[in-house]
């Protein structure tokens, strides 16, 4: 009983999360709407006994990527709301929909036939003696291993590539991300940045 | 009584088909993003429901990769969004249409 009350509050409130993110109209907004949805779907995770993944996603999701998030709202300053009633590509939001329910109709639709196959417990079993943290580090540093270091290698290449594209634009103007700023010819947006560009170069780091 | 898993993966189902739908119909590039999120979230929701149906804890680990992936792809992601904003002052996904034929 107390299984279905879990269940039939955290879905709701993880769907209303995700409609909230889709229909509101401030950025702001969409990002606390999405913390909805990330905690709702740590205590549905918490429901099926993955412990340790609810507190990954409360502190990676719902602390690192929002926080994320909202900080880029801050930075560009996009506090301007966005209409989004007019529809600039005729068609398209019917055909959005159309496709959205035809997926989710043949999802549905499969779900009438069996949901699992194959064997029990092929990697490990989930129940049993044991903690589930325990038993998700065994994993980890024993059979994917491998996988583990390969994430390590990703997240040292993320940081590189985040310092990169957060730099200021290059010294030389004519590099290829200069280019283009050219090409635009001397538009608004272009023209600080361009103009910009010598002084900031000279700044150290 | 336990709930039975059909439930959870139909409620993910319904989740990834509302991140679809967000995706498809928002402009502003980072509600876009969000949105990519919540259909990574459903996905995560649908592996922890077939690591408890099947009684495998490999569903479990996927899941931890996939957090792993989802942080860098954000990260990547809202630094090419902060360049794009730099050059073009717009977060718009219409506004970006050099490439246009």
């Amino acid at each position: 009983m107390i299984d279905w009350v879990v269940f039939v509050v955290a879905g709701a409130a993880c769907l209303a999360g995700a409609l909230g993110v889709i229909v509101s109209r401030h950025p702001v907004h969409a990002a606390l709407n999405l913390v909805m949805t990330l905690f709702a779907v740590a205590v549905l995770f918490v429901a099926q006994e993955a412990h340790f993944l609810a507190a990954v996603q409360v502190i990676v999701y719902a602390g690192a990527i929002v926080v994320l998030f909202l900080f880029v709202i801050m930075l560009l300053g996009i506090d301007r709301q966005e209409d989004i009633r007019t529809e600039t590509l005729r068609g398209q939001r019917p055909l959005a929909f159309l496709v959205v329910a035809l997926v989710l109709a043949e999802i549905l639709l499969l779900a009438r036939t069996t949901w699992v196959t194959g064997a029990d417990s092929l990697v490990a079993a989930a129940s049993g003696p044991g903690s589930n943290i325990a038993k998700l580090g065994e994993l980890l540093f024993t059979r994917y291993l491998l996988a583990f270091e390969a994430t390590s290698v990703l997240l040292v290449i993320a940081v590189v590539a985040a310092i990169m594209l957060a730099r200021r634009a290059p010294e030389h103007p004519d590099d290829l991300t200069g280019d283009e700023g050219q090409v635009e010819g001397p538009g608004p947006s272009a023209e600080p940045v361009v103009a910009g560009a010598p002084g900031d170069a000279a700044v150290p780091g | 009584m336990r709930v039975p898993g059909a439930w959870y993966l139909g409620l993910a189902a319904v989740l990834f088909t509302l991140g679809a739908l967000g995706l498809l119909v928002r402009r502003n590039v980072l509600v876009m993003f969000m949105c990519v999120e919540l259909m990574l979230n459903a996905v995560n929701l649908t592996f922890v429901t077939y690591a408890r149906m099947l009684d495998d804890l490999g569903g479990q680990v996927v899941v931890f990769f996939v957090l792993v992936v989802a942080a860098v792809e954000v990260v990547v992601g809202l630094g090419i969004i902060v360049a794009i904003f730099r050059r073009r002052g717009t977060a718009t996904a219409d506004d970006v249409s050099l490439l246009r034929g």
